[in-house]
Parts: structure tokens; C-alpha cells; sequence
């Protein structure tokens, strides 16, 4: 035995030496390249354009840097630009998007979640007919009941306003949300509901106590989901809203399909990137709890 | 009173699935009783019953002489360790024992003397401020037998509690489980499909199959004495050797072989010409010296040998069948070799074919 151990080390050993350049890896990298400069590139034009002022845009170079750097059309597209009539620019958009996105999103988790627990842990009668139905509610086109909505608002006098639009996004809200949340408290051991309820814990006791707080990465799923969701909403906000509540999506629609006068495109880019940064700060903020560990320790670990 | 949980017509059905049927069962007070049975032979149904995390379809559940039929499983007065512990991954293991005892609004004063209590019982004192995750198997499970104490309850209900320990770690907790038993006096109802963790814990042990009772009793009856071929064959390791045949004339006919029957308990008499399964031990075969005591003696051929250290399992053939034999470890037996065992057929089982049950 110990004469064979001596000559086996003449043949390889240590760790396999990996080649730079192999055919895969520029097969793998090129891809990536490739698809990372074609979604890229969009924003680069924008960022560039939007730096830029009208003469520069009008030599035509969409791809060359800014001779000179200016930050005018953000100020303008923020509080200048003209929507229609008013010429105050986004802001007040981003402001009545904020007032619709915080409590819708803020509603329609709390409902969701409770809902999705009952329906995971409670398996009270007719939970499976009651879930059915609001699954069946995420199929049915929004357009079918665009009007039948408008109608509902105005009888109960909401109509155009921002608490009737937070409505309209919290039930919109509910089939999807439901949903992830159910599946979600139907991955928690079982075992840790029964412990609990053996405790003494009720409905709410388990709920805010046992459930909640082992939730944190669903509850960063959904309100992502909902933030981008409601913040992107533009068929809802031009609806259900009158000129003086539109969300921020539609005063970017008017400042930048207003056909009067020239075409700022810098401001036009600057708008939507700023209309654009309330969910890709979410994103950038939230990913690192999207990827926390669950329920460590819970069960046999 | 001597009876803590008192289990009446008991029916559980989902839909059409009937998963308990008309089950009747006392278990005494202090008494531990095994609920053991393959999976899926409803035995956590059971408990969940007990325990009221399920809904009984028809029956009634007694505990402590009170009918808990329709009681919240936390007024029923048990304690539950669950097989995956369930501990409350957020809380502390001081928040995981206090929690049920906050939930009754005991006075804070009371919590933290039976908290201290049941820790110094279960030597976890150390890893109170310790969340589950810092914990090991063992301890974690230590946390979770806490949790069912600190409840001061009369009845313990331990759904498979050591299943997902290694090897090791259950032996040890086995015993601490059965010393918590000896010093706390308190009725425990344990599920297990482990059968040696029946036998060394339960007074009694229920056989399940099929949502039913099979056999109830104690260890030694279960072993000695199973009611029926299933529980026979559930029960020992290696599992029993039987041999189908006939009895006549005072003897079991297997092949060209007639086994004596004159020591046999025969329940209601000894039957003739009757189709039936003997079932032998491999630990009740007798070898070597001992041969020339067995009430018949036969001669095998060894076909395969499994040495486990303590014993050697050894393979054979007898009238056509698979027979398996228990040997001391220290004898030499090689494959091949030619070799007399004994039976005592008062050491055996009889079966009838057909029914299965004990003759």
C-alpha cells in the first residue's frame, strides 16, 4: 500500500487549472455582453439625452456624450414642464402617485396577508370555493370592468377622487397577493401552527405573533410587486382620477405627448427617468431581504 | 378516576376516507401508552384528535373525567412535542416556553418559576437567551419537551418526537424520556413506528393498522403474543420466520416436516386438519448444545451469514422456506455448512390462514 501512494502523486493533483479563454466562457461572456448593452443601451440614450440641451440634441449624435453637461431639463421636467394648462411639471404628479401608492400598497397587504393565512392555516368551510373564485378574478380583463367600476365609485360618491382610485388598486390587488401569500403560509411547517394553537394562541395571536414575523421576504415580495405595480398604473389613474389627482404616469403621458410647441426630448427623458426611479429604488433597497433566510431553525435544520 | 384520557367510539373521516373507525381507548393515569403502527395507519391522527388540532367526525374524547370532544386544544390540558420541535424560529427559548403560559396571562412571577423549573429538569438553563437556530437536534427537542412542561399538564402527547435525531442522540433521549416519565408521574401518549422505542418506553402499547387498533397491551404480550400474523411480523427485528402448512393430528405439517404441538397454548383447543402459519423467532431457534433440549430438531443448510457483532444472522432454508436464525456472536458458522437447530413450538405462534388470527 504505501509504495503505490508515492507514485500516484506524479499524475495530476492540486487543483484543476482552468483556461481564461476556452470556448465556452467567450460563448458565455459574449452572450451576456450582448444582452446586457441591448437593455443598456435605451438608458444610456436617455441618461446621455436628458444631460444635453436642445441645440446639442439637434446635431443628431443620439450616441455621443454631452459637450456640456446640464441639468435644466430635469429641473424642468420636475416643476416646469407644462401638462395641459398647468405648467408646474411632474411634481404634483409624483405626489398624488405618492398619496395613491402608500395606501393601496399598505391595504392591500394587510388584507392579503390575513386573507392568505385564513385560507392556508384556517381551513374554515368553503375556503376552497371562496379561493377559487377570487383566482378566477385575476382572469377577467381589467377593461371589462373599467366602467361598471366607474359607476360603483360615483353612486358612492368617490369618483375621481384618490381614495377611490387607493380602492379600485387594493381590490385589483387582492386575487394576486392572496394568492402568493397563501402558498407562502402553506410552506411553513404545519407543525409550528399546532405548537401554537396548543399554546393558546388564537387567530390573531398566531397571525401577528408566529406568522408575521416569519414572513419578512413575502412581505418584500408584495410590496414590490404592488410599488411597481400601482406606481406603473396608468389605465386606473387616467380613469378614476380627475385633472387635479392624475398620478405621476399620466402627467408624463401629457408632458410628453403635448403636441404644442417643440419637442424637448431632454426633457421628455428626464421626466421619465424620474418617473421611473420610485420602483428602481425599490428594487436596489429591498433586494437584500428578498434573499433572508426563512424560517431558520424552525424545524430540523 | 383512573382513567386520564378516556377515548370513545371514536370516527374521523375526510370526505369518504375513513382514517379512524369506531376506536376505543383508557389509558391510565401515569400511564405511557405507545401508539405504534407503520405510516399512515392513523396513529398522528389520533393524538391530533386528543391534542383537538383536528375535528372527531363522530365519538366522544374524555380527559381527566371532562369531555374535550369540542374543546380548544389549549383548555384540554395536554402538553404536545411535535417530531419537526416547532419551535417559534423569532423567540428565544425562554420566549418559546413562556409563550403558552403569556397566552393564559399567568402572573409573571409563576412564569419565570416554571420556566426555571422545567429548564433545570431538562439541564437547558445555559440556552435560554439562545434562539432555536443556535441549537443543536437534541437540545432543540430538549426546548420542545420544555415547552409541554412548563404547561403543568397531566397528559403529554409526543408526536414522534425522535425521528429526526441521529441514532445516537434518540437512544439518549429515550432514556430521558423515560426518566421524565418515572420522576414527573404524568399520563404520556407517544407515536412512534420505531418499534424499539415502544417497547423500552410503553406500559402499554396500541398496534394501528388502518385507523383501527390491532393489539393492545404490554410489551411482553405484543411480543410473546400477537393477536394476529400482521402484528407478529410487525413486531421484532429481525421480523419473524413463518412457514405455511397444516395442523393434524397434534403437529404442524409443513413439507415433509411435523413440528410437535403437545407444548403449544392453543387459545380454544387444538384444531385438526386445519390450514395455518407457524411463526418462529429467529431468537427462539436454539443452537449448538442446546439443540438436544428443543421439542423437534431439524437439520439446514446455512446459506448466508450476516454478522452484527452482538449477534450472527444466520440464513437457511427449512421445508422450502426462508428461515432466518439468531446466533450468539461468537459462534463460527461459514456458509454452506451444515448445521441442527431447535424449535419450541411453545415459544411460537399459530395463525390461521385464512383469518390470520392467534389459534
Amino acid at each position: 500500500m504505501a509504495d503505490t501512494t508515492s507514485q500516484t502523486f506524479t499524475g495530476p493533483h492540486g487543483p484543476k487549472p482552468t483556461k481564461a479563454f476556452s470556448r465556452r466562457n467567450i460563448f458565455l461572456y459574449g452572450t451576456l455582453l450582448v444582452v446586457t448593452l441591448y437593455y443598456a443601451l435605451p438608458l444610456y440614450i436617455m441618461i446621455v439625452t436628458s444631460l444635453k440641451g436642445m441645440p446639442e440634441i439637434r446635431l443628431g449624435n443620439i450616441f455621443a456624450p454631452p459637450l456640456e453637461v446640464t441639468f435644466e431639463p430635469w429641473v424642468k421636467a420636475w416643476s416646469e414642464a407644462c401638462t395641459g394648462l398647468t405648467c408646474d411639471g411632474l411634481s404634483t404628479g409624483f405626489w398624488n402617485s405618492v398619496r395613491i401608492t402608500i395606501p393601496s400598497v399598505i391595504l392591500s397587504i394587510i388584507i392579503a396577508s390575513v386573507n392568505g393565512y385564513a385560507l392556508a392555516n384556517w381551513k374554515f368551510k368553503g375556503a376552497n370555493v371562496f379561493f377559487t373564485i377570487l383566482i378566477f378574478g385575476a382572469f377577467i380583463p381589467y377593461q371589462v370592468m373599467l366602467y361598471p367600476i366607474v359607476i360603483m365609485l360615483r353612486e358612492i360618491g368617490l369618483y375621481g377622487s384618490l381614495t377611490g382610485l387607493v380602492i379600485v388598486h387594493t381590490v385589483f390587488g387582492m386575487p394576486i397577493l392572496t394568492l402568493l401569500f397563501r402558498n407562502y403560509f402553506s410552506s411553513l411547517p404545519e407543525e409550528l401552527f399546532k405548537a401554537a394553537r396548543v399554546d393558546g394562541a388564537g387567530f390573531w395571536g398566531i397571525y401577528f405573533r408566529i406568522m408575521v414575523p416569519m414572513s419578512l421576504p413575502i412581505f418584500t415580495v408584495a410590496m414590490i410587486l404592488q410599488v411597481t405595480g400601482i406606481w406603473n398604473d396608468f389605465l386606473f389613474g387616467v380613469v378614476y382620477t380627475g385633472p387635479d389627482s392624475y398620478p405621476m404616469t399620466v402627467s408624463l403621458n401629457n408632458i410628453v405627448n403635448s403636441t404644442q410647441g417643440v419637442k424637448e426630448y431632454n426633457v421628455n427623458m428626464a421626466a421619465t427617468i424620474i418617473t421611473g426611479l420610485v420602483p428602481l429604488t425599490i428594487y436596489f433597497v429591498s433586494g437584500k431581504l428578498f434573499v433572508r433566510g426563512i424560517a431558520a431553525g424552525a424545524v430540523k435544520g | 378516576m383512573t382513567n386520564s384520557v378516556e377515548i370513545k367510539n371514536l370516527d374521523l373521516q375526510f370526505g369518504a376516507v375513513k382514517v379512524l373507525q369506531d376506536l376505543n381507548l383508557d389509558i391510565g393515569k401515569g400511564e405511557f401508552l405507545v401508539l405504534l403502527g407503520s405510516s399512515g395507519c392513523g396513529k398522528s391522527t389520533l393524538l391530533n384528535c386528543i391534542a383537538g388540532l383536528l375535528d372527531v367526525s363522530g365519538g366522544q374524547i374524555h380527559i381527566n373525567g371532562t369531555n374535550v370532544t369540542w374543546a380548544e386544544p389549549s383548555e384540554r390540558g395536554i402538553g404536545m412535542v411535535f417530531q419537526s420541535y416547532a419551535l417559534y424560529p423569532q423567540m428565544t427559548v425562554e420566549g418559546n416556553l413562556s409563550f403558552g403560559l403569556k397566552n393564559a396571562k399567568l402572573p409573571k412571577s409563576e412564569i419565570e418559576s416554571r420556566v426555571k423549573r422545567a429548564s433545570e429538569i431538562l439541564q437547558i438553563e445555559p440556552l435560554l437567551k439562545r434562539k432555536p437556530a443556535a441549537l443543536s437536534g437534541g437540545q432543540r427537542q430538549r426546548v420542545a419537551i420544555g415547552r409541554a412542561l412548563v404547561r403543568d399538564v397531566d397528559v403529554f402527547l409526543f408526536d414522534e418526537p425522535l425521528s429526526n435525531l441521529d441514532a445516537k442522540l434518540r437512544a439518549d433521549l429515550r432514556v430521558e424520556i423515560k426518566r421524565l416519565h418515572h420522576s414527573l408521574q404524568n399520563t404520556m401518549i407517544y407515536v412512534t413506528h420505531d418499534q424499539i422505542e415502544a417497547m423500552t418506553l410503553a406500559d402499554r402499547i396500541a398496534i394501528m393498522r388502518g385507523g383501527q387498533i390491532m393489539q393492545l397491551g404490554s410489551p411482553d404480550e405484543i411480543y410473546g403474543r400477537p393477536v394476529n400474523k400482521y402484528v407478529a411480523d410487525f413486531i421484532g427485528s429481525p421480523s419473524m420466520n413463518f412457514l405455511e402448512g397444516k395442523i393434524k393430528d397434534g403437529a404442524f405439517h409443513v413439507g415433509d416436516l411435523a413440528i410437535p404441538l403437545a407444548d403449544y397454548a392453543f387459545a380454544d383447543g387444538a384444531p385438526n386438519n386445519l390450514d395455518a402459519t407457524i411463526g418462529i423467532r429467529p431468537e427462539h431457534v436454539v443452537t449448538g448444545e442446546l439443540v438436544g433440549n428443543a421439542a423437534y430438531q431439524v437439520d439446514v443448510e446455512v446459506s448466508l451469514i450476516e454478522p452484527t457483532g452482538s449477534d450472527t444472522l444466520v440464513d437457511c432454508t427449512v421445508a422450502g422456506n426462508h428461515f432466518r436464525v439468531r446466533m450468539d456472536g461468537q459462534s463460527r458458522v461459514s456458509v454452506g455448512q451444515k448445521l441442527r437447530i431447535g424449535i419450541n413450538p411453545s415459544m411460537a405462534s399459530l395463525f390461521d390462514l385464512k383469518s390470520e388470527l392467534r389459534l
